[in-house]
């Protein structure tokens, strides 16, 4: 872990401490892991009304070429995947629409964000893939990105900005002027609930201009700043995996760089015309091989605690006879369902619904239950 | 800064008032002792009440599942006697004395949230009967213990 000298800060850090956040090191970066309030209340909060988070940790990348499938001003998730057919990174991808005046036009370029301390990896692999192709690739460092989520968070955002939110459906994206600074806001987020995110450059003032509208939205008694601790819960909650690095002996996260997009229950970022050609993108031969003949040899799926203890990630999984079965990747308490809740890896056929599990948690033997995600239902706003 | 880190909710008013308690205590010789590993030791004749401290919940933040030690174990100071987990992540409670659980704070198995809004008096964690009185020499007073949080 670097000293704390060597992790990098946002923008933002002065406004964390100033609020009294608790800070610990995510990704290279000092980051704000809860406030005051605590976790719990930051991420009730975002359910009933708004949370702010700082994310100017990830990083914005723009892809310039002519082949994108998707449609203008629209975005999914998608992942990274190398030669050995497994995930390197997972991110929303837009195709991005020039300002409003050119909504007609077609969006001339990719935008995405990738996680946090992944530009090392992420970037030389685009470069080397893309390097088969007429496209450039160009990361935005500078900008500050700000997540704005919960039910009061289109209103929120509504009142800051000229552009009619109510014609952008989830997951659709463009440039607009928030609080009179030219940024570009996706739809999107990483808790369940309806949101944004948004893109601020540095701006032409003496400092970044997502400071200002750092403190603007926060003057709103609706929206409340929330940490990478309640992100954590909310994303869990939601079904939402977070990507990290292999441990030497355990899984610590739902996805790293051995983990198929079909392992990781995300074989539908794979887009039909990719699974109708072998060989048509990096790592295809060990994707499309499982999910042609279900070879996969691992399943992702959540959990529910039936009584007892969280069950933390490292955990492991075993069927009724004793048999070893699988391993917790993600494990938690859900603060809206008031129970445990996690994701795991299993052998496949024990990923089904209903399918009872169990686990050791100090010493105590636990009964889980595998269970459809999202923990808590989805409230994306889909369009008027 | 630790201190000003964590507030407690609303729900609980009365945190206050009930943390006053073992100061009362105190003034009536029922010294509470308190241990490297954040657990306090009230005793009254030979049996110890013992918890986590104010000082450690609000390092933990909401405390969301406890687990206690049976009743008739016999628990050896500074091996595991339970764990508190809050939202993030789970923390062991090791027992600052030695002896045997004569009783549990059932209370806690519903409302974990006791640790948090009385940590050092409604949320006490067990009652353990001394096997080695002469270890509560070893423990910080009040005072001390302070310090040792400051440090």
């Amino acid at each position: 872990m670097p000293a704390e000298s060597e992790l990098r800060k946002t923008p933002l850090h002065a406004e964390h401490l100033a609020l009294g956040a608790k800070m610990g090191p995510f990704g290279g970066w000092d980051m704000p892991i809860q406030y005051p309030d605590g976790i719990m209340k930051s991420h009730l909060f975002t359910r009933a009304k708004a949370g702010l988070f700082d994310v100017s940790h990830m990083l914005g990348v723009v892809v310039r070429g002519a082949d994108r499938a998707l449609p203008d001003g629209s975005g999914t998730l998608s992942v990274l995947t190398n030669e050995a057919g497994g995930i390197i990174d997972d991110m929303i991808i837009t195709n991005a629409a020039r300002g409003p005046s050119e909504k007609r036009k077609r969006g001339d370029h990719l935008y995405m964000v990738i996680n946090a301390g992944h530009e090392d990896k992420d970037l030389p692999h685009m470069e080397a893939q893309l390097s088969k192709f007429d496209a450039s690739v160009e990361t935005l460092p500078n900008n500050g990105i700000l997540a704005l989520q919960g039910p009061a968070a289109a209103e929120v955002l509504q009142a800051l900005t000229p552009v009619d939110l109510s014609q952008m459906p989830f997951m659709s994206a463009r440039p607009m002027e928030v609080a009179g600074e030219q940024c570009f806001v996706a739809r999107s987020g990483y808790t369940g609930e309806d949101g944004f995110e948004i893109a601020v450059p540095p701006g032409g003032g003496s400092q970044h201009a997502v400071r200002g509208l750092w403190s603007t939205l926060l003057e709103r008694e609706d929206v409340t700043p929330v940490g990478l601790g309640a992100r954590d819960s909310l994303r869990l909650e939601a079904g939402l995996c977070l990507y990290g690095e292999r441990h030497a002996s355990s899984a610590r996260n739902d996805l790293d760089d051995t983990t198929s997009p079909v392992e990781g229950a995300l074989a539908w970022v794979i887009a039909k015309r990719r699974r109708a050609e072998d060989g048509s993108f990096c790592g295809s031969d060990r994707i499309l091989a499982e999910l042609r003949d279900k070879s996969r040899t691992r399943a992702r799926c959540g959990f529910v605690v039936d009584q007892g203890a969280p069950v933390r990630e490292g955990t492991a999984l075993r069927d009724e006879s004793g048999a070893e079965v699988g391993i917790v990747t993600s494990g938690g308490f859900s603060p809206c369902l008031k129970k445990g809740i996690g994701m795991c890896y299993v052998t496949p056929g024990r990923n089904k619904s209903g399918t009872k599990l169990l686990a050791e948690v100090r010493g105590k033997t636990q009964s889980l239950t595998v269970t459809k995600m999202p923990f808590v239902e989805q409230r994306y706003y889909r369009g008027p | 800064m630790l201190r000003s880190s964590l507030r407690l909710t609303s729900r609980v008013p009365a945190a206050s008032q009930r943390l006053a308690r073992p100061a009362l205590l105190a003034r009536r010789g029922l010294a509470t002792k308190f241990s490297k590993d954040h657990e306090w030791v009230k005793v009254e004749g030979k049996v110890a009440t013992v918890g986590i401290t104010d000082h450690a919940q609000e390092q933990l933040g909401d405390v969301v599942f406890v687990d206690l030690p049976e009743v008739g174990a016999v628990v050896k100071k500074d091996d595991t006697m339970g764990a508190v987990e809050s939202v993030k992540a789970a923390s062991d409670v090791y027992a600052p004395v030695s002896g045997e659980v004569t009783d549990v704070n059932g209370a806690l198995n519903d409302e974990p949230a006791l640790i948090n809004s009385s940590a050092e008096s409604d949320g006490w964690m067990c009652k353990v009967k001394l096997s080695k009185p002469d270890e509560l020499d070893g423990l910080m007073d009040a005072d001390a213990y302070k310090k040792f949080c400051n440090e």
